[in-house]
């Protein structure tokens, strides 16, 4: 969670660095809370790109998040009120912390995930708008903080090779789109590379449910 | 730069977001969830991550000096230090300051 506010710093400099106030810092925070889409954002505004440019790069950087909902339909019935606000708040960190994290029996979970997203966004908007302050602010060189990113997924990916014995389904996701990076360059790999994974899956869907019959 | 061009743009990108995400809820409502769905929400969380790694790394380039390094050094970094620490904080800020460090004076 806390890598919310290191990842919000960075996004916060370089979106100040790049001539962003900080107003429309707190604004895409807000309203947008979508961490690796507003780093692109800051170079589609300040780029002037077409409105039509930026709803298509939205939709392909964030089309990941159609499975994470897929992934919470479940997990998400029945929450009644919380549940506009869950939808909107389910980013990469909280998506992975929800995935992780079973609430304790007895415990109301539907709240349980309010606070992780709520929380979540938070540390979000407190990491961007100090960010967007120290940008204006900062004299030493700000190359590589956005490397914030890519620190934070390592880090969930370590957590989750630890949390399973099953390498596969995370090999897949390297693999896939390792090759399809290689085959359709980098802008544009990632519908490719959710096709690959999905299709993937579903060849090792009987083999994975056998192993998981064997081992209960 | 106009105000109004960046809050239509702002605008736009918390929308498209906001349809990606509320799209499955929509469609599955109030619906058994098929059992290939649950599959693919178990698995799936793997394989998006490490999606996710290699799309951070998207525009480096392997054949042209420094051949990817400095990113390679600093997920090392990050990585072993979250697989023995397991403190997710700590690997963030210790990997960003590697790969800043890494960048600005070695490469």
């Amino acid at each position: 969670m806390a890598g919310y506010i290191v990842l919000g710093i960075g996004f916060g400099i370089l979106a100040k660095v790049n001539g962003l106030s900080v107003l429309w810092v707190f604004l895409m925070s807000l309203f947008i809370y979508a961490g690796s889409m507003q780093f692109v954002g800051i170079s589609l505004i300040t780029g002037g790109a077409s409105l039509i440019t930026t709803a298509i790069t939205t939709l392909l950087v964030n089309a990941r998040h159609l499975f994470y909902s897929i992934s919470m339909v479940d997990k998400y019935r029945g929450s009644g009120l919380k549940k506009p606000y869950l939808i909107f708040g389910l980013t990469d960190e909280t998506y992975s912390l929800v995935c992780n994290d079973d609430a304790e029996e007895g415990f109301d979970k539907h709240k349980f995930y309010f606070l992780i997203t709520i929380l979540n966004q938070s540390y979000w908007v407190m990491g961007s708008l100090i960010g967007a302050i120290l940008g204006g602010i900062i004299t030493f060189n700000t190359a590589g903080i956005d490397f914030a990113m890519t620190a934070l997924f390592v880090t969930v990916f370590v957590e989750q090779w630890k949390s399973t014995k099953e390498h596969r389904p995370a090999l897949i996701g390297l693999g896939a789109t390792g090759l399809c990076l290689i085959i359709f360059g980098s802008e544009n790999f990632l519908i490719p590379s959710m096709a690959l994974i999905a299709i993937l899956l579903t060849i090792l869907r009987p083999a994975l449910t056998k192993k998981e019959a064997e081992n209960e | 730069m106009s105000n109004t061009f960046i809050a239509i743009s702002i605008a736009v990108m918390a929308l498209v977001t906001l349809l990606l995400r509320a799209f499955p809820f929509l469609v599955l409502g109030n619906k058994t969830t098929p059992g290939f769905i649950v599959y693919l929400s178990k698995y799936l969380p793997y394989s998006i991550m490490g999606m996710l790694v290699i799309y951070c790394v998207k525009n480096v380039s392997l054949i042209v000096s420094p051949h990817g390094l400095p990113e390679l050094i600093a997920i090392v970094i990050t990585g072993t230090l979250q697989a023995f620490k397991r403190n997710t904080l700590l690997s963030i800020i210790v990997g960003t300051i590697a790969y800043m460090l890494l960048i600005q004076l070695c490469f």
